[in-house]
């Protein structure tokens, strides 16, 4: 008999999927008695991770953002799970740019995906009727995306065409996806070594289209400095237009702010590529190899588990929880097709309000977060910080600056 | 006289004296001085928790140094001290003076000078940012009314310090006031009645009487407040996030990004030290001063 401690439980707040989440721990146990599962809420929290890891407090299996494990990996914060999952065929159907997330550089495997996004643009249709455009052609290009915001923002009544973050790492989060989607990158490797790659064209044209949207045509609105919270707030209170986000925003923008589902489309991202962002689950490196596998059996079961996507669409259909959202798309062939059988049977969100992301967001780039990501994140917000709030911002000048501040946060990549 | 049975007595007297005196020097010890000789250590070494900690040297503050926004950060902080002397030294003393002369509704008025401080942090943070939201916040729109241009008060590279060192005073004066206030009671009334006597005028009385009278308590709060401001964290972490352009990033912010974004603790570590020594320069004028009036 093993017991082994997982978070990602969710609390007691949402008690619908509390519910679903105890039973299935119960479901779990039944099928593999020789398991007990000790839930615990919560996921991986910068601020207390290191405590609880000292002190031994740390869960057996702990979840993370694909931000996380680079970091993790290179602080030896998490167990390899290569040897135990050897054998698993169905870790092999799991798309492999997103097993690349938990890989560390010695080749081996660190972590399993569960939820996974791309960004795109989520968008108020209702805006965009009024505004004269037509919600189910959210524009395709920047260019695009600049002539919809000054018509969003041409209603006046402090609506706002488009708004970004610049604050907490999330500009820094978003310039990278901007400077995606215009062809380029943020981090490149040569001759082993990283470098920083975004004082380019596709830097610039970023930049100079952000300056345009907030100083020529006015239409990313006076406060700046945003952050997750305040955009949504912005969206839920109906005076944005656009915004770049994953679809997993729309419901806390529902739940939040008592909307309706109908109300928001969600097109992909402009231009040429998108960053892919999510979660998944990584093991206490303190726990032994019985914990692991008898981790990996719980993760694999509950979450990546496809014969398991109509009971738990079943299940959550009529209950608030919405199912058919572009999102988790994380299998390939055979196991994908089942899953999206199933979302599209138990759909209870308008899906063709999310066709123009389906489409074109298959055609673009997914690209993954550049290493030492937080780090670098931290520099970017200062770039667009610059941009939206000094007019005469240096555009070259920025890039070239935190391009040398991104060099020395590089070299210390391993 | 010191017979052995007056000894034994005495010696029980002291030892539960001691052992009440080894309680608290345990509890220090363990909850005070552990964590900071630790935080010393864990300066000089690299830190995963999942491993044993590994001793690097002088590497951590090497990098440290290299890091252009430890400059930045410390040049913000110094900033925002000098502004919060500015701000935060003069208002409440000039208040206390103020609320001192009133006859009537004197426990009101204390009370409402005292009401920032009862407020949670967050909920003034939250607060200030809705008066410095540059569309419907509440200060442009006064600017509007007379027809004055709009400021971008967290915005803007030049202001937004300012405007943090603003709600640093708001949010804290209440408990300075009534330090003032409880030492401006304490000067003898006959003090005022002979200069009154004498024909002094009251910026004559405030300058003569009252502030020489409350030179040390001046000094202190003057210590105090150097190294409360030094300490600045919830303004720039909520209102600004460090921006616009790292223009608010302090000691602290970047300490905490350091611990707890980075999760490079030895670097968070050696910062902490490194604001340990400065503090403690203070720290010592202020023993110094106190200890000659102990």
């Amino acid at each position: 008999m093993v017991t082994i401690s997982v978070n990602g439980m969710p609390p007691k707040t949402q008690p619908v999927d509390r519910k679903y989440f105890e039973d299935d721990v119960k479901a779990f146990e039944k099928e593999h008695p020789k398991i007990k599962i000790d839930a615990r809420e919560g996921q991986m929290d910068p601020k207390t991770f290191s405590a609880k890891l000292a002190g031994g407090q740390l869960e057996d299996v702990y979840y993370v953002y694909f931000t996380d494990p680079a970091g993790l990996i290179q602080r030896r914060q998490g167990a390899a799970i290569t040897d135990y999952v050897k054998n698993t065929p169905r870790v092999k159907d799991i798309k492999p740019e997103y097993l690349k997330v938990f890989t560390g550089p010695d080749g081996k495997l660190y972590g399993l995906p569960n939820g996974q996004y791309s960004l795109g643009l989520i968008y108020n249709r209702a805006l965009f009727k009024k505004a004269g455009l037509d919600p189910d052609k959210p524009p395709t290009t920047w260019e695009g995306v600049r002539a919809a915001a000054k018509k969003i923002t041409a209603l006046g009544d402090g609506t706002v065409g488009y708004a970004d973050y610049s604050k907490n790492n999330q500009g820094g989060w978003h310039f990278t996806s901007w400077v995606y989607s215009m062809g380029g990158d943020i981090a490149a490797q040569k001759d082993g070594k990283w470098k920083a790659a975004f004082d380019s064209k596709a830097g610039h044209d970023a930049l100079q289209m952000l300056h345009d949207m907030r100083w020529t045509d006015n239409s990313m609105g006076t406060r700046q400095l945003l952050q997750i919270d305040d955009v949504q707030k912005m969206m839920g209170s109906g005076k944005l237009g656009m915004y770049m986000a994953g679809p997993d925003n729309i419901p806390t923008i529902v739940k939040q702010f008592e909307r309706e589902y109908s109300e928001y489309g969600v097109a992909a991202m402009p231009g040429k590529a998108t960053l892919g962002g999510g979660n998944g689950f990584m093991f206490n490196p303190k726990a032994s190899p019985e914990k692991i596998e008898a981790g990996i059996e719980w993760v694999l079961w509950k979450y990546l588990n496809p014969d398991r996507t109509e009971f738990e669409d079943k299940r959550a259909s009529g209950n608030d929880v919405p199912i058919g959202l572009p999102l988790d798309r994380l299998f390939n062939g055979a196991a994908e097709t089942e899953q999206d059988r199933a979302h599209e049977k138990y759909a209870n969100v308008p899906q063709e309000n999310y066709e123009p992301f389906v489409e074109r967001n298959a055609l673009l780039d997914q690209k993954v977060e550049p290493p030492n990501a937080q780090q670098i994140y931290t520099v970017l917000d200062g770039v667009m910080q610059a941009v939206l709030t000094k007019k005469d911002a240096d555009l070259d000048q920025l890039l070239v600056d935190a391009s040398k501040k991104v060099d020395t946060i590089l070299a210390t990549v391993r | 006289m010191n017979n052995p049975s007056r000894r034994r007595r005495r010696l029980s007297e002291h030892l539960v004296a001691y052992s009440f005196l080894g309680a608290g020097v345990l509890c220090f010890a363990l909850f005070s001085w552990y964590p900071i000789v630790r935080g010393w250590l864990l300066g000089f070494q690299e830190v995963t928790f999942s491993q044993p900690a590994t001793w690097v040297g002088w590497d951590n503050y090497r990098r440290l140094f290299a890091d252009p926004l430890f400059v930045t950060a410390w040049k913000n902080t110094g900033y925002f001290t000098l502004l919060a002397l500015v701000f935060g030294f003069a208002a409440p003393f000039l208040t206390a003076v103020v609320l001192n002369e009133f006859r009537h509704a004197r426990s009101y008025l204390r009370m409402t000078v005292y009401l920032p401080v009862m407020l949670p942090p967050i909920v003034t943070m939250l607060l200030w940012r809705w008066f410095y939201d540059p569309g419907p916040g509440l200060f442009n729109n006064v600017l509007e009314t007379f027809h004055l241009p709009a400021q971008q008060w967290l915005e803007s590279e030049n202001i937004s310090m300012i405007s943090l060192v603003l709600v640093s005073t708001w949010a804290n004066m209440g408990t300075t006031t009534l330090i003032y206030l409880a030492a401006l009671g304490s000067i003898p009334g006959e003090v005022y009645e002979a200069a009154e006597l004498d024909g002094a005028s009251i910026r004559q009385r405030l300058w003569h009487v009252t502030i020489p009278q409350m030179r040390f308590i001046l000094m202190i709060t003057l210590l105090l407040q150097i190294i409360g401001t030094m300490q600045v964290f919830i303004e720039p972490y909520v209102l600004t996030g460090g921006g616009p352009d790292d223009a608010t990033v302090t000691v602290l912010l970047l300490l905490y990004r350091y611990a707890f974004v980075y999760n490079d603790f030895g670097m968070a570590s050696a910062m902490s030290t490194v604001l340990f020594i400065v503090l403690g320069l203070f720290a010592a004028v202020y023993l110094r001063l106190t200890r000659g009036k102990g």
